[in-house]
């Protein structure tokens, strides 16, 4: 009996996370393997799966992008390193020095890469500012557009728009989301592009511009159909109570709904920002894929710009495998999943204080 | 052979007359269903049970009572191992027939086999009344369906709801009213042929006609079954059961007969409750 | 007399607030309109009998640059290539994926563990589509050797799709009251007994609805695909071999768009090719969307 106990408090202690339950302690500490075949154990595996895949994904992109960072860290620093021991004859020693090099380059090698300022794979310039100027540019013109649109459709369709009409809007939008984004981007192409060189009298109408407009809507079912979702959420007793106070619709949209709601419009536009800069195929068709920082000025949007997805996209496959050019492109595939995996990260967190906050009544 | 028959007869009389003057406080083993021994219950930090001792007899209806909060749901929970859902710590020992239901490698789906229970609020599955009542029954084997229809009338028979629903059996459980609802949820939890069947307010959810036609059942099933019925309404507990338990802050005041806990209790704290002065 | 008015103007339906408001859907639905309206009005003109069920002729089969684009003859290859591709990363994603929800929301306890594993999933359905090609190249026809295959499409699509089913099906076990669970644990059932006999039976509506709306993300994918499964032609009418490369409607919509030289001639083939896979998409998303809302009007019993 006392052993029984001590064996209780064991297991209790030493698994605290996610504590077994009173009728999985029956089985024997000495029994593992059977815990592990119980349906507890197997979809257990299961749901560690996307644990694996993510790691998966990030080992296969450090592994593969290891090479270009080492590489721009290298010229900074280890090659002087190297030549200067070549120099002092202790050119036996180079294998202890290359260890030490690795680890002081893949720091220097990351600043450079992200901040080099040509893209220019044929002649060895592996910067990707441009590629990140790029992305920034579409996506802050697609947001520019997206946000004002979403948010003022949601709180139509949350407040304004008699129901009859509302079911038929929502699940529109919802179809909105569903369209391929090549489809988009072919759309994209075939109207928007020649129509922006007509109107604007450019050359060739792939511009940041078309990536903007393409872009905007392809985020804004994102936004409509969330921030709808936080302002229909807001409790009723807030919106009576300003009624009874003698405000009008629109002064208690204004001063009450949005911001109870702001935490969820906020988790919204966060997740657009993260769809739309993991955004591929739209962006590669109209975008016109060249890879300079477009200029601050009024032709901001009027240049051709090449985004961090639509290079790894279109470079892809004119690379052969192991060169420095593959490895840069799984490089920015690296920043990529690093920028979308913190996007995604603060989405939750918004999104979870704004369920504590109403109880996840959605 | 007149004279040894008559006087067989007298010897066992004798017998019955001796049993009747012995103070039914003192129970003989076979007697008890039930045995709690030092029982205490923590939810965290949480000492939601403390040091319970009690004996609930065989195929009597005990009726716990008590205010709100005092541990009466949570101590009939620990009779069938339900409070393992709530993460609950136990030490001390219940016993079922002899057996501590607590001791390690206890097999958890055997004892609520044994020990059925029905919940305050209906919850029948969404599914048909047939399939709701035979669900029982098929987890544990059961699979001939002539068997089933058997199982399934006699359960409905016992809770006297077989003369409504015989011709619906197929039809979805919530078409059926809150009263109809808890008989099923009491078919259901009869159709596995328990020994001891907990109570957990059966009728707070019901109106005075439903609850009258669930007391008689009651009343009815302790012929066969041991019943623990845990109710906020007193007069419930002093028409439908034979023993009373009175809690208070987790810990058993007092464990008599219903008429003694009703009219003379000994403790004042359950005369102060009986009589309305707290609860 | 004014202020009459003004309390009738508040009272009243269609006031400034309503029009000014409406502008912003109006814009949205106006471009929905637009974009299907163009596809479908330019890919009508393409679609036949012929179209659908045809294979692939002329400039591939000889060679030459005929200026007749590849989809001139038909795009059924295209359409075995992403159905096939379609059902074997359903296979995957479906199974993992409603193990793993269950996993979640029946055994695991709330707590740090069960937060972490929840944003694990999260975050893997914000990883890029095209960082997911990566991924899929690196390893499965890299490091596992599988090569441009029909293989490796089934894996990373499958990883993508994941998420979007573990999301669904963990919304869908949410809403099912404990006291289910409760009464079934109370008549002797083990704990995987009334996952499977109870909960999960009524949790299928929401299920079905994440399987088909991953289905239909599944469908439209480009860019996981671009180097890891397609290809631009191969000459089989459907995948005979899961090693091989597929062709897929979305490669091929782009691959249209983008490299075919003679572009008046070959915009129509190209809209009918984005008809066809639009039609096939939104036929999934209007299904699931159907299922949803059958699945919601059952539910008022509780």
């Amino acid at each position: 009996m006392i052993l029984g106990k001590r064996l209780r408090e064991l297991l209790k202690n030493f698994m605290r996370f996610g504590a077994p339950r009173i009728d999985v302690m029956r089985l024997k500490v000495a029994e593992p393997l059977k815990r592990l075949f119980s349906p507890e154990g197997l979809t257990g595996l299961c749901a560690l799966s996307s644990f694996i895949i993510t790691m998966l994904i990030l080992f296969f992109l450090v592994q593969q992008g290891l090479p270009i960072i080492q590489e721009m860290g290298y010229w900074q620093y280890g090659q002087y390193v190297t030549l200067l021991l070549k120099e002092m004859g202790l050119s036996d020693y180079l294998w202890l020095h290359a260890l030490i090099q690795v680890n002081g380059n893949i720091i220097i090698g990351f600043v450079n890469f992200v901040s080099g300022s040509t893209w220019d794979p044929s002649s060895y310039e592996f910067g990707i500012l441009p590629l990140i100027a790029g992305t920034i540019t579409v996506v802050g013109g697609a947001l520019i557009i997206a946000v004002p649109i979403g948010i003022l459709s949601a709180i139509h369709l949350s407040e304004y728009c008699p129901s009859k009409i509302r079911n038929v809007v929502k699940p529109v939008i919802e179809l909105l989301a569903g369209i391929p984004s090549v489809v988009y981007g072919f759309v994209g192409l075939a109207v928007l592009v020649p129509y922006i060189a007509n109107i604007f009298n450019l050359r060739s109408g792939q511009t940041a511009l078309a990536g903007a407009i393409i872009l905007s809507i392809m985020i804004l079912p994102t936004i409509v159909s969330i921030s709808e979702d936080a302002i229909s959420s807001v409790p009723k007793s807030y919106k009576e109570a300003s009624f009874a106070l003698g405000a009008t619709h629109f002064q208690t949209v204004r001063k009450v709904l949005l911001p109870a709601a702001i935490s969820g419009i906020t988790a919204s536009i966060i997740l657009a920002v993260g769809r739309a800069l993991g955004e591929t195929m739209a962006v590669l068709m109209v975008c016109g894929g060249v890879a300079n920082i477009p200029p601050l000025s009024l032709e901001l949007f009027f240049t051709s710009v090449k985004p961090m997805t639509a290079a790894i996209a279109a470079e892809m496959g004119e690379t052969a495998v192991g060169t420095l050019h593959y490895s840069a492109l799984f490089g920015v595939g690296l920043v990529l999943f690093i920028i979308t995996y913190i996007v995604n990260f603060v989405a939750d967190t918004i999104n979870a204080r704004f369920k504590k906050k109403f109880g996840g009544v959605r | 052979m007149k004279m040894m028959v008559s006087v067989l007869n007298k010897l066992s009389t004798l017998n019955n007359r001796e049993d009747r003057t012995v103070k039914e406080k003192r129970t003989r083993t076979r007697d008890v269903k039930i045995e709690v021994k030092n029982l205490n219950l923590w939810f965290g930090k949480n000492h939601v049970l403390k040091n319970i001792n009690l004996k609930i007899l065989k195929n009597k209806v005990t009726a716990i009572i008590g205010p709100s909060g005092c541990g009466k749901t949570t101590l009939i929970r620990s009779f069938n191992r339900m409070v393992d859902l709530d993460g609950a710590r136990v030490e001390g020992e219940v016993l079922l027939d002899g057996e501590n239901i607590y001791d390690y490698g206890a097999n958890v789906v055997a004892i609520r086999e044994k020990v059925g229970m029905v919940f305050q609020k209906p919850n029948p599955f969404p599914m048909s009344i047939y399939d709701n009542v035979a669900y029982g029954p098929r987890i544990h084997g059961v699979n001939n369906s002539k068997e089933l229809n058997k199982i399934v009338e006699y359960s409905l028979k016992m809770a006297a709801l077989w003369d409504e629903v015989k011709d619906r059996l197929n039809v979805n459980a919530y078409e059926l009213s809150g009263g109809q609802q808890q008989r099923l949820c009491i078919a259901r939890a009869l159709s596995i042929n328990p020994e001891v069947l907990l109570m957990d307010e059966p009728c707070s959810a019901l109106d005075p006609i439903a609850t009258s036609k669930i007391e008689d059942l009651i009343w009815d099933l302790k012929e066969k079954i041991t019943v623990v019925i845990v109710t906020h309404n007193m007069q419930q507990a002093a028409r439908v059961s034979q023993y009373t338990a009175f809690m208070y802050l987790g810990e058993l005041i007092e464990y008599d007969e219903t008429e003694k806990i009703f009219e003379n209790p000994s403790e004042e704290r359950t005369r102060d409750y009986i009589t309305g002065k707290f609860g | 007399m004014k202020a009459e008015k003004e309390l009738t103007a508040v009272t009243k339906g269609v006031g400034l607030g309503e029009i000014l408001f409406s502008i912003p859907t109006l814009l949205i639905l106006a471009s929905f309109i637009l974009i299907m309206g163009v596809v479908i009005i330019n890919g009508a003109q393409v679609i036949n009998w012929e179209f659908i069920t045809g294979t692939p002729g002329a400039r591939m089969l000889y060679g030459t640059p005929l200026g007749l684009p590849l989809s001139y003859g038909g795009i059924l290859p295209m359409i075995f290539g992403t159905l096939a591709l379609v059902s074997g990363a359903i296979c995957i994603a479906v199974p993992l994926g409603i193990l793993s929800a269950i996993y979640i929301n029946e055994y695991l306890h709330e707590g740090r563990l069960k937060s972490f594993i929840i944003q694990t999933i999260s975050n893997l359905a914000g990883v890029p589509s095209i960082v997911f090609g990566l991924f899929a190249f690196a390893f499965f026809c890299k490091q596992l050797d599988f090569g441009v295959s029909l293989l490796s499409g089934w894996l990373v699509l499958g990883f993508m799709a994941l998420p979007i089913i573990v999301k669904s099906t963990e919304e869908a076990l949410k809403t099912i009251p404990k006291s289910f669970r409760e009464a079934s644990l109370a008549l002797g059932a083990t704990k995987w007994e009334t996952i499977t006999k109870t909960v999960l039976p009524v949790a299928a509506p929401g299920i079905s609805t994440g399987t088909i709306l991953g289905i239909g993300r599944v469908a439209g994918e480009t860019a996981a695909i671009l180097f890891a499964a397609a290809v631009f032609y191969q000459s089989n009418l459907y995948p005979t071999n899961i090693f091989q490369p597929v062709m897929a409607l979305t490669y091929h919509l782009y691959y249209e768009a983008t490299t075919s030289p003679f572009a008046a001639v070959n915009r129509p083939y190209e809209f009918g090719t984005a008809l066809v896979l639009v039609g096939l998409v939104l036929l999934f998303v209007i299904f699931a969307i159907y299922i949803r809302n059958k699945g919601l009007k059952r539910r008022k019993g509780w």
